[in-house]
């Protein structure tokens, strides 16, 4: 696969939320305001691509038997000098995030490259895997945000949007609001594209079934 | 900590502010898992296992260790792989000692090591500065709901299952619908608390 293959791959084929249906936690949990899921997606993104260069660098170094610890320190890491930075130079996004920024460490979307894609492939590719899946990511969780902001408290990236400041409607930035308009999307994704969504949540063609090695609930 | 400050803390953390339906924490496994209700009540339990040893181990050593030495910073390394080592910890010893459990709850262990809601009870302990006591029963709590959540939430599948949705509905769509249906019952809790101990 050449490598504009797999930043589209990322962003559009396989874009993790809308298609693969993972990292669904701050997808839906950030998602409330436009400026959050850019910030979010930005961390993410960046955790990302620095796991993704350092697994696929040590892709031979790295036993077999222990990779699952490995990947677990190596993004835990870097997800501890994502926090620092955040909390030192954008403090209303750290708050705004809250548990959400240490929990990229257990992100599925994170582990799932570094086991399907950084550890197999060489440097740039992953570099290049992990950009487009990052974007994609960020995508994603930006329409979600959009729709939810725009609905629920009339504004976007905090600008207010005249009529719907005055008939908002809260429930879309409460939790049910993002089951909803997630859920929505996704039936729009399956009906307008022709790729279609991940059918099942259950372990078929979920990354971790083999960070756990199983695979065999139903 | 009174007797009434501990059933609030328990109260709030398995009904008003539901890990999965309110504060969007394992939805992973939440939607993965809950097909039947077997698995679901397992994946449930298993979760209510772990994030009771899981506190009682991370609490300690966030206060002693990490927080009088100044390494805070080091507190999601060191959760996270302290989870991980547990969770084998506790595989190993139910193997070996209560095999029953182990059938039962085997299968679901290994999840655990990269669940955001097990993560999540122990990192928010320490952030709302709980005693251990209120650590442990805000997890239990947590915990409760989870397996509340996944216990309902796999009974209703099984009518989604049965269901005959528009083509593009099927599957997730549809699932992620009722779970916000499901999400907006548990609203109806919000004022419990004030309403039963204010």
């Amino acid at each position: 696969m050449n490598n504009t293959k797999i930043l589209i791959n990322g962003i559009i084929k396989e874009n993790p939320v809308l298609i693969l249906l993972l990292g669904l936690c701050p997808a839906l949990a950030v998602s409330t305001q436009a400026e959050n899921a850019i910030g979010m997606g930005a961390a993410t993104t960046f955790v990302l691509v620095c796991s993704n260069i350092t697994i696929s660098l040590l892709r031979k170094v790295i036993p077999d038997k222990v990779r699952i610890p490995c990947y677990i320190v190596l993004v835990a890491g870097f997800v501890t000098l994502v926090q620092i930075v955040v909390e030192a130079y954008a403090y209303t996004l750290y708050q705004a995030l809250g548990i959400f920024l240490p929990l990229i460490t257990v992100n599925c979307i994170v582990f799932g490259r570094a086991e399907i894609f950084a550890s197999k492939n060489r440097v740039f590719s992953s570099f290049i895997d992990a950009i487009g899946m990052g974007a994609g990511f960020t995508l994603a969780l930006l329409i979600i945000a959009s729709i939810r902001e725009i609905f629920g408290s009339g504004t976007w990236f905090g600008m207010e949007i005249p009529i719907l400041i005055d008939n908002n409607i809260p429930i879309f930035t409460l939790a049910p609001g993002g089951f909803v308009v997630f859920g929505l999307l996704v039936a729009a994704v399956n009906k307008f594209s022709k790729t279609k969504a991940r059918k099942d949540f259950g372990c078929k063609g979920c990354p971790q079934a083999a960070v756990c090695g199983k695979g065999d609930i139903k | 900590m009174s007797f009434e400050g501990l059933i609030i803390i328990m109260v709030s953390a398995a009904i008003v502010n539901n890990l999965v339906l309110i504060q969007f924490l394992g939805i992973c496994p939440f939607l993965g898992v809950s097909k039947d209700m077997k698995s679901a009540t397992g994946m449930g339990l298993a979760v209510l296992f772990v994030m009771f040893f899981a506190t009682l181990v991370t609490w300690p050593i966030q206060m002693f260790l990490l927080e009088p030495n100044g390494l805070g910073y080091l507190q999601t390394i060191v959760f996270v792989l302290i989870i991980a080592a547990l969770v084998q910890f506790i595989e190993i010893v139910l193997k070996r000692y209560i095999p029953a459990l182990h059938v039962s709850l085997g299968v679901y262990l290994p999840l655990m090591t990269t669940n955001c809601a097990l993560f999540a009870v122990t990192l928010m302990n320490v952030q709302k500065g709980y005693s251990l006591i209120e650590s442990v029963v805000n997890s239990v709590g947590a915990g409760l709901g989870f397996l509340l959540a996944m216990t309902l939430f796999s009974a209703i599948r099984k009518h989604i299952e049965n269901s005959d949705p528009p083509e593009c509905f099927k599957g997730a769509p549809l699932t992620l619908i009722a779970a916000a249906i499901l999400s907006i019952s548990f609203f109806g809790f919000s004022g419990v608390i004030e309403n039963l101990f204010g």
